[in-house]
Order: C-alpha cells, then sequence, then structure tokens
C-alpha cells in the first residue's frame, strides 16, 4: 500500500487536474487530425505520464480526456507548465500538432458504467 | 592469533589426553525457549565444549590432524540457534564454510535452515522481506569482501526501511595462512567499512567467547528501534579450528533480553496531547508507525478518539484502507487545511509539508497555514547518521518526540481521552461524519477513474489490478511487495485490514528489492497459510533474477503479477523532462532507459528456472483465466508468475 504525498516522479500536467480535467471545452479548439494526434500522441511521449489512452495516473500525471480542458488552456499550459510537467514549446510541437493531440484526447471513448469488478467491494 | 598449524597439534596432544569414548557427531545443545525471540537463561553449549579429538593421524606427516569432531563453527551454531533463527539466507561461498557446514550437519539444517541464493543482494532483501512479515530477523551469511559488495544494495534499503537484517561475513583474518590466489582477494582487514555508513552496529569477534556475546549484542542492538541491519564479520580460522581447551571454561551463551521501545516523555505526551483535542482541523500521518499489528490497532484508537483524519504513507501497513477516516487520497488538502500535524514514523516530515518543484530552478514552498503546529514522534531522532543523506530536510517542528511512535501511542491515547469535553466530543463526532462522507466519495471517484482505459491494450493497472483483487480477495491474502509504480490502486481500491497484507517499499528506493523481498516474505507466509501475492516491476525483475530459482527450489508459494511496462519508467520520464527543459524534444527518451528491442520473455525466464509461467499477456480477457490458473499452482505450494504487459502508470 503505497501513497504518494510527495510525487516521486514527473507530475505533467499537473494543474489540470485542479482546474479540472472534467470540464468541458468552452472555447472552440481548431479542427485537429484525432488520427494523427495519436501517433503524436505516442511519439511526443504523453502517453508516458498520462497514460495511452489519456486516462491519466494518479502518480504521475491527471487524465486528459475525452473531456478535456478548453484548447486555449491546454494550449497555453503544454507550452509554459507551473507543475512538474516538461515544457513542450513551439519548437518541439508545432500549433498543428498540438491541436491533433487536442482532437485524440478528445476523441476517447467514455468509459462503461457499472464495470462489474469495480462494483464488487 | 595463534598459528592455526601449530594450533591444531597442541590441540591433539590436549585432545587424546582428554578423548573420551562416545564423543561422536551428535547434535547441538537444545536452545531454550525464549519468548518473544528473547532467551531468558543463559545457554551452556553442550557438545560444542567437548574436548577436542582427533580421529585421524595422518602417517606420512609425523602426526598431523586432518580431522576433528569439534570445530568453533559448532559453538557459534549453538549461539545462533539461541536467537530463534528460522532461516539463514546465503549462496555460499569459502570465507564461511566452516559455519556452513556446522549449520547442515552439526545443526541438523533446522532452526535455522539454509536458504540457497543466487546472489547477495536476493538474500539480503530476502531477510528484509522477510523481517516484515514475520516480524523478526532471518540470518544472512556472505562472504567478507565479494559477497559484502554485493549484498551492499540490499543492506542499503534495510537500513533505510529501519529493518534488521542479521548479517554474519566469512573472512580470513590471518594472512600467513591464507591460501594463495582467491582467498586473498577474499580477505579483508575491515570488512565493515564498506557498509559501515548504512547498518546500526558490527564487530569482528577474536574468540568464540567474543563471539557469543556479540552475537547476542547485535541481536539486541538490531532489534532496538530504530531498528537497522547489524553484521558480524567471523574468521575462517575461528570457524574451522577445533575448540581450544584452555577456552571450553568460557563458553558460555549470554542470556538476550530485548530493550523495551523508547516511549515519548511524558511532558511531551502531554503537550502533544493538549494540542490535538484542541484542534479545528488534526491531522495524523503515519509512515513507519506500526511496527506490529498492535501499532495498527493503536493507531485506530488514536484516531477513533479524535475523531481526526488518518493518511498513511504506506511504509507499513499502519490504518486500514476501509476505515471510514482513512483520508490518504487527500493528503495534499488535508495537510493543507490541518492546524496540528501529528507525523508518526515519518521518513520526510518536511516533505509532507512542503511542496518541490523541479523545474530549471528549483523551488519550494511550505503546504501549511501560518500557526499550523507540527508534532513529530520518531525513533529516528535517536540514531542519524552523517554520510547517506536518507535523513531528508530538516523538519521545523513544535513538539519532537525522540520516541518509538507505536510505542507512545497508548499514553498519548490516554491522555487525549483525559482532555475530552462534552464539547469536544460532539465536534469530534461531527467531524468524523464528515470524514466518513469523505472516505465514500474517495472511494466512488477512485472506481470511476479506473474505468477509464479498462479494455485497453497495453493493460491499463486499474484493469490488472482489480482482475487481482477479485479472485484473492476471499482468501488470507498478503500483498508483498509492488515495484514499479502504478497509479496507487491498490491502496484506493483494495481492502488491507491486517497488518501483514502490506509491507512497504524498499527503503531506499533501490531498484532490485521487489522480487527478493516478496519471496523473503512469501517464505515467512508460508508456515501461516497466507496467499502471497506480489506485483512484479519489469526492471526490479531484470537486477538479481536468479531468486525466482530460490522460490522454485525451496517451494515457496508466491504469486507474482508482472506490471511490465517495458521501461524503467520513471527514467524516461526524466529524460523527457531534461530534453524538453533543453528544447530539443524527446524523441530520444528512450535511449537508455527502455526495456525493448527485443521485448524481455520474462514467462521463459521463470520457466527456465522451474517456476510455474504465463505471459506474455497483452489482452485483458486473458488476465482472469490466466490468474485462475496461476492461483491453483500457489495453492498447491509453488510459485507462479504471469507476465503481464501494462500501461506506463
Amino acid at each position: 500500500m503505497k501513497i504518494h504525498i510527495v510525487a516521486l516522479g514527473i507530475v505533467a500536467l499537473a494543474s489540470l487536474a485542479a482546474v479540472g480535467a472534467q470540464a468541458p471545452a468552452t472555447q472552440a479548439a481548431p479542427v485537429g487530425n484525432a488520427e494523427a494526434g495519436k501517433k503524436l500522441y505516442e511519439s511526443y511521449g504523453c502517453y508516458q505520464c498520462h497514460g495511452r489512452e489519456a486516462q491519466g495516473s494518479s502518480a504521475t500525471g491527471p487524465r486528459l480526456g475525452p473531456k478535456p480542458i478548453a484548447f486555449t488552456a491546454f494550449s497555453q499550459y503544454v507550452r509554459r507548465p507551473t507543475g512538474q510537467m516538461p515544457p513542450y514549446t513551439s519548437k518541439v510541437v508545432s500549433d498543428t500538432e498540438m491541436a491533433d493531440i487536442y482532437a485524440f484526447v478528445q476523441a476517447r471513448p467514455v468509459p462503461a458504467q457499472n464495470v462489474p469488478l469495480l462494483r464488487e467491494p | 592469533m595463534k598459528n592455526r598449524r601449530d594450533f591444531l597439534k597442541s590441540a591433539a596432544v590436549t585432545g587424546a589426553a582428554a578423548l573420551v569414548p562416545g564423543n561422536a557427531v551428535s547434535g547441538p545443545a537444545e536452545a531454550g525457549h525464549y519468548g518473544e525471540d528473547a532467551p531468558r537463561q543463559a545457554a551452556t553449549p553442550a557438545q560444542a565444549s567437548a574436548p577436542i579429538a582427533p580421529r585421524e593421524v595422518d602417517p606420512s606427516d609425523g602426526g598431523e590432524i586432518i580431522t576433528i569432531d569439534r570445530p568453533g563453527g559448532d559453538f557459534m551454531v549453538d549461539v545462533i540457534k539461541t536467537l530463534d533463527f528460522e532461516y539463514v539466507a546465503s549462496n555460499p561461498g569459502s570465507s564461511f564454510r566452516g559455519i556452513h557446514e556446522s549449520i547442515v550437519n552439526y545443526g541438523n539444517n533446522k532452526m535455522p535452515e539454509f536458504i540457497t541464493c543466487c546472489h547477495e543482494e536476493s538474500s539480503v532483501a530476502m531477510a528484509h522481506g522477510y523481517f516484515k512479515a514475520e516480524g523478526k530477523p532471518m540470518a544472512v551469511l556472505c562472504h567478507g569482501t565479494v559477497g559484502l559488495q554485493h549484498a551492499a544494495m540490499a543492506i542499503y534499503n534495510a537500513y533505510c526501511d529501519r529493518v534488521p537484517v542479521y548479517i554474519m561475513a566469512g573472512n580470513s583474518l590471518d594472512a600467513t595462512l591464507r591460501r594463495p590466489g582467491v582467498e586473498w582477494s577474499h580477505s579483508v582487514q575491515d570488512a565493515a567499512a564498506m557498509v559501515r555508513d548504512y547498518i546500526k552496529w558490527d564487530d569482528q569477534p577474536v574468540s568464540l567467547p567474543h563471539f557469543a556475546e556479540s552475537a547476542i549484542r547485535a541481536y539486541k542492538i538490531a532489534l532496538t528501534p530504530p531498528m537497522m541491519p547489524v553484521l558480524l564479520v567471523i574468521d575462517g580460522g575461528l570457524q574451522e579450528d577445533p575448540i581450544h581447551a584452555e577456552i571450553t571454561s568460557r563458553l558460555r551463551i549470554p542470556r538476550l533480553t530485548r530493550a523495551t521501545p523508547p516511549q515519548g516523555d511524558s511532558g511531551a505526551v502531554a503537550e502533544a496531547a493538549r494540542l490535538l483535542v484542541n484542534a479545528q482541523n488534526p491531522l495524523i500521518v503515519a509512515d513507519r508507525a506500526a511496527r506490529t499489528p498492535a501499532g495498527v490497532q493503536r493507531l485506530i484508537e488514536l484516531a477513533e478518539t479524535l475523531q481526526a483524519p488518518v493518511v498513511d504513507q504506506g511504509g507499513r501497513m499502519n490504518f486500514p484502507s476501509r476505515h471510514p477516516l482513512n483520508q490518504s487520497s487527500a493528503a495534499r488538502q488535508l495537510v493543507a487545511e490541518a492546524d496540528v500535524i501529528l507525523g508518526l514514523e515519518l521518513t520526510d516530515f518536511w516533505g509532507t509539508v512542503s511542496a518541490v518543484r523541479d523545474g530549471l530552478t528549483r523551488t519550494s514552498r511550505s503546504l501549511v497555514k501560518p500557526g499550523t503546529k507540527l508534532v513529530s514522534i520518531t525513533a529516528l531522532d535517536l540514531a542519524t547518521k552523517g554520510n547517506y543523506q536518507d535523513f531528508q530536510r530538516y523538519p521545523e517542528v513544535d513538539v519532537a518526540m525522540a520516541a518509538d511512535a507505536e510505542a507512545t501511542l497508548p499514553a498519548l491515547t490516554e491522555a487525549c481521552k483525559r482532555l475530552l469535553t462534552a464539547d469536544r466530543r460532539t465536534a469530534f463526532e461531527a467531524r468524523g461524519k464528515r470524514l466518513a462522507e469523505t472516505h465514500g466519495r474517495a472511494l466512488e471517484r477512485a472506481r470511476a477513474e479506473a474505468a477509464y482505459a479498462w479494455d485497453a491494450s497495453p493493460i491499463s493497472t486499474a484493469r490488472m489490478t482489480m482482475e487481482l483483487w477479485a479472485q484473492i480477495k476471499k482468501e488470507d491474502w498478503a500483498l508483498v511487495a509492488e515495484s514499479g509504480i502504478m497509479s496507487d490502486w491498490t491502496s484506493q481500491l483494495w481492502n488491507f485490514e491486517k497488518h501483514y497484507q502490506s509491507l512497504g517499499g524498499s527503503g531506499g528506493a533501490g531498484v532490485g528489492y521487489g522480487a527478493p523481498a516478496a519471496v523473503g516474505a512469501a517464505l515467512a507466509n508460508k508456515k501461516h497459510g497466507r496467499l502471497s501475492v506480489t506485483i512484479q516491476g519489469d526492471g526490479d525483475f531484470l537486477y538479481a533474477p536468479g531468486v525466482w530459482w530460490t522460490a522454485a527450489h525451496h517451494r515457496i508459494p508466491l504469486l507474482a503479477v508482472m506490471h511490465n511496462n517495458r521501461a524503467y519508467h520513471q527514467e524516461v520520464m526524466h529524460l523527457q523532462r531534461m530534453a524538453n527543459r533543453h528544447n530539443r524534444g524527446i524523441s530520444r527518451a528512450h535511449v537508455g532507459t527502455t526495456i525493448e528491442d527485443p521485448n524481455v520473455d520474462f514467462a521463459k525466464i521463470a520457466q527456465g528456472m522451474g517456476v510455474h509461467a504465463q505471459g506474455p499477456i497483452t489482452n485483458p480477457k486473458d488476465l482472469a483465466p490466466a490468474i485462475t490458473r496461476a492461483l491453483e499452482v500457489v495453492k498447491r505450494g509453488e510459485p507462479s508468475l504471469i507476465d503481464v504487459v501494462t500501461q506506463p502508470r
């Protein structure tokens, strides 16, 4: 039984958890390509902290999808994170790529309700 | 030290003169029965002190003695038998061949039984895990040089985790009697020097009476909080040579009396109670507080008296995970809201109440409100060393009790009860109700989060955790290790009730602890009939995988489910951080940090060591039947491993 009061790892997009990873996007996001975003999400290593399905981790980084925060806030945080996440400047991730990644996390499936194993004591 | 050849010749004369018929090889002195691992009476070795009886004389060498009946190792066995060791873990080595032989023949390989290990790091880490499951130490034998160097990392982990490991290291002190070559490179002037910074005490006895006294002393020191490893360096000659008649009368085994753990000063206890009872938002944080099952009950009693939230940092199983006052998942918020924080055996009080940002400029800030009172109870204040920096940053606390938390809790709880008034009881009841609701919501939130990526491949760590839980929860289970960070799913979703169900981590965060510690704890659990389960990291597995052979060889039942994310994942993220900090992108963060190309076939490795194994499993639907098959193997008394390819965290 291990509780990580102080994150041992890199808490990526950490402050997004406080903003609320489930908050709906209130600003129109640029149209992105979710398929391209999936590849970028992998190649830029977003999954290392946030999971391959953007499901997040209490140890490293919050869930990002399927209802991410507004694109502007998302983009601003990725460029200049205030927590432990490494900064992804425009030199590393272009604006178009950012939109594609955003489209990918938006497109993550909503989980099934009442998974039996999660309802048992 | 006497020249061994001369000594043998003189012993022959003495022994021949005192030869007694029927002085054949027989069993050891029966050790006394000792409650709480503690001998109450000094024991007298039976056969070990008998006169030396030369068995054969080589006629071609003018009477050289070539066999003896009573080597010093036999007396050493008499001594360690009084310490109630069940096992001695060891990779064999010539520097301790004398006592090795005495253990398996003179001691009949019982109490202790020799556990064959493939690496000294495994020996010590097995003893580490064993202690936390059993509550008493396991002995370890190793070379004083190469063995101790192999063991060093595991010793450091045990030191940081405040676990007593009883290490005996062989050495060859008399330079004029060493065999040429290897025995020289395996000898050392001061063996303990290489680990002295992270053990509690050591000695290198020069006689058998000295060994007896130091052996008992070492045990007492190791088990007095703060508990830590101890080391006895034992000379090969002392083990192998016959017991000199001159010292026979001096051979005795001192009585062991365990030291009672130190309790907090009564004035400090009273002040802590006053602060806690009067606090609006008290918080109890526990790390290695519960040394024994009684520690869990004592913490429950304090928490329920105060109706105060408890954050279990998990160094030990301190507090039941489903208790409504368990608020571990809200730790940071509770720290920020608290007006009094009681820290029980915290590794890092400063880190508990502070936030550090690992940016280009490292910054830190306090998480607590101005005026929040901090109360610390830790035995670590009694023994802090200087070189290794595991003591963390200096915490500015208001009450610091240099005492054992578990031993102090009853007095603290009673002091709190004496201060209770009707008004405070009413306030506590309201607080308890509010916390129970918070606890329930946290559990529901964790279950909701676990549903994300439920059907993903690689398999989500939440799915793996719950597939395992579904099949063990009705057993007498114990999670003996959890190597690899896995988003805290077990602590959030499993129902931890008993002290042995969670044993905490490595202590020093030295990778390689998980597998051997799990095997050691499973060895302890075997006689209790507990189902031992471990979540096994891939990187950890690869450090000293020979421990799986040890598990198979000694028929140690253990279910290992792998969290195989095919990387040293923490380091992947560190590389990402460095690369992006330097504005270079993370495309090469996998270099030196991942375990791919080729993917390791862990099941095949385990099978090659005689362990039942399955995988790699990538489809989550294949998990449940694999766990069912593995449990059948474990229930018949053998280890089984399932390689599961998982999400990173």
